[in-house]
């Protein structure tokens, strides 16, 4: 049952990613990219992390690609004609071969597969998702966690600083 | 033998009969509020503009809902030419989705005791029940972009980059004001929050007559919240998506027949959502002096009125003061009610 769940919503996300780069319309690529956000939600929930599937759907769904979208209306980009990306699209497959290549590499030599850590179903259920994520990054990951926002910050200073620039 | 909560596992007969009654009931009585909302909308408005709202349909107009539903339902639905049908077609739906799937995780009442099993009157308590609310509304969005595009006219597209800018403003604001909430419930489940708002206030049993409603212990938040979410739910004076006097009525002046009348029911059907999670949040939820359900179903009446009364009341507000308040307000505030909560929490422990 949670094979065939998951192979059905592998299915979905894989057509919509393909429709990502296929759509003509700028705004129907950007849906289709939700519905793959929407999926990897899914395969957040069925490895029991509900948490990152709330987040992934609020962050990436709820804002991200709805400023994608809104800068897509604001500038009016309608049609693309697909002449242009020609280059990047064999680029693209020759890349995404090659990581196709290095996961079956990983899946096939045994190293990455069947590991098991410290947090398990039980250890989920018992202490909360949520608690766990927390913990994990207030207290062990809290360098990189940091670095991370210190980044994010510099990111928005720099925006601000370019957007507010007299032309 | 003590009660125990209904499983699939332990009374799988139980278990389904009861989730099929309660998602019915739920489903039932939110379309049934979306429609006397409309009425009870034309009502008020009318009384406090002096005025008499509908008064011919039935006695005092109480038939109008169902007039207006089958007038509707009869109209000729119109799909522009210039439209792309498919996306035309999709996005009332995509609206009105994500506002009824929200009603899932929101508890309307105590435990029913049944037999030997309990059975929670909730459809189904996640438990990370509140941020399945905030991903919900997040989505919602999307069917007025979709409505936008789709038509190929100019006000709805002026109406969907509305929408964008004023969801991502909004809702950045509302979902950091509740995190205080959460500061003090430890807990993201919609029954827990509400089960921690039963105890006396600030846990000090010489104030146990006022119950513990977060409303009292985070009134910023509250305030912060209810402006946020009016605003993410297109309600004036946020409604700037469909302001009638500039853009027709924005995203949606294409539509007609049953495809606008999902549009205005996706509207009440937000409207009921974002009264019951203000309910659940600050107001204790089902908790109160009657049945569970009845006091649940009265406070989002409340709160539903208080939002019909703040149209008949403020004008619209304009873009740039939008954008001003969501971020130089509301986002500053919820920031500073963040840091001050956290303050607070470790000097009480």
């Amino acid at each position: 049952m949670e094979a065939l769940l998951f192979y059905l919503v592998a299915l979905v996300a894989v057509l919509s990613a393909f429709f990502v780069t296929k759509c003509r319309n700028t705004v129907n690529s950007a849906l289709c990219l939700v519905t793959t956000f929407l999926c990897l939600a899914v395969y957040y929930v069925m490895l029991e992390a509900p948490f990152m599937a709330a987040i992934q759907i609020m962050v990436y769904a709820g804002a991200i690609m709805v400023l994608i979208v809104f800068v897509i209306m604001l500038l009016n980009i309608g049609s693309v004609g697909k002449s242009v990306y020609r280059h990047g699209l064999i680029w693209a497959t020759g890349l995404g071969f090659l990581i196709f290549l290095i996961a079956a590499k990983f899946i096939a030599g045994g190293t990455v597969t069947k590991k098991v850590g410290t947090v398990t179903s039980e250890v989920v259920k018992d202490y909360g998702h949520t608690e766990l994520i927390g913990t994990a990054m207030f207290t062990e990951f809290l360098l990189p966690f940091e670095i991370a926002s210190i980044l994010l910050l510099v990111a928005i200073v720099g925006a601000v600083i370019l957007s507010k620039r007299k032309v | 033998m003590t009660p125990e909560v209904v499983t699939l596992s332990n009374n799988p007969i139980l278990y389904s009969v009861a989730m099929l009654a309660k998602i019915l009931v739920a489903f039932t009585v939110t379309m049934l509020i979306v429609a006397y909302a409309t009425w009870v909308e034309r009502k008020v408005i009318g009384r406090m503009q002096t005025r008499m709202g509908p008064t011919m349909t039935g006695p005092k107009g109480l038939l109008q809902p169902i007039a207006d539903g089958l007038k509707l339902f009869f109209k000729e639905d119109i799909i522009p030419a210039e439209a792309s049908k498919f996306a035309f077609i999709l996005a009332p739906m995509m609206l009105l989705g994500p506002s009824l799937i929200a009603v899932a995780v929101i508890p309307f009442g105590g435990d029913l005791v049944i037999g030997d099993y309990i059975v929670p009157l909730q459809i189904t308590d996640l438990n990370i029940g509140v941020l399945y609310i905030l991903a919900m509304a997040g989505l919602g969005v999307y069917g007025i972009v979709l409505a936008g595009v789709a038509s190929n006219s100019k006000y709805s597209l002026l109406g969907g980059i509305r929408s964008t800018a004023q969801m991502v403003s909004y809702e950045l604001a509302a979902g950091l004001s509740i995190i205080a909430v959460f500061m003090l419930s430890e807990t993201l489940s919609m029954r827990g929050i509400v089960a921690a708002q039963m105890e006396p206030l600030w846990g000090i049993e010489a104030l146990s007559f006022i119950p513990n409603w977060y409303i009292f212990s985070q009134p910023l938040a509250f305030a912060l919240f209810v402006v946020g979410s009016m605003a993410e739910i297109n309600r004036t004076p946020f409604d700037l998506p469909e302001a009638e006097t500039e853009l027709v009525s924005g995203f949606c002046t294409e539509y007609s027949s049953m495809k606008y009348a999902l549009f205005f029911m996706a509207e009440y059907a937000n409207m009921i959502t974002v009264s019951a999670i203000a309910t659940t949040l600050f107001l204790g939820g089902w908790s109160g002096i009657f049945w569970g359900p009845v006091n649940f179903l009265l406070k989002v009446f409340a709160f539903m009125f208080f939002f019909i009364w703040i149209r008949a009341t403020f004008p619209r507000v304009r873009y740039d003061q939008l954008m001003f308040i969501g971020w130089k307000v509301l986002l500053p505030l919820s920031l500073a009610n963040i840091v001050l909560t956290g303050f607070m929490v470790l000097l009480w422990q």
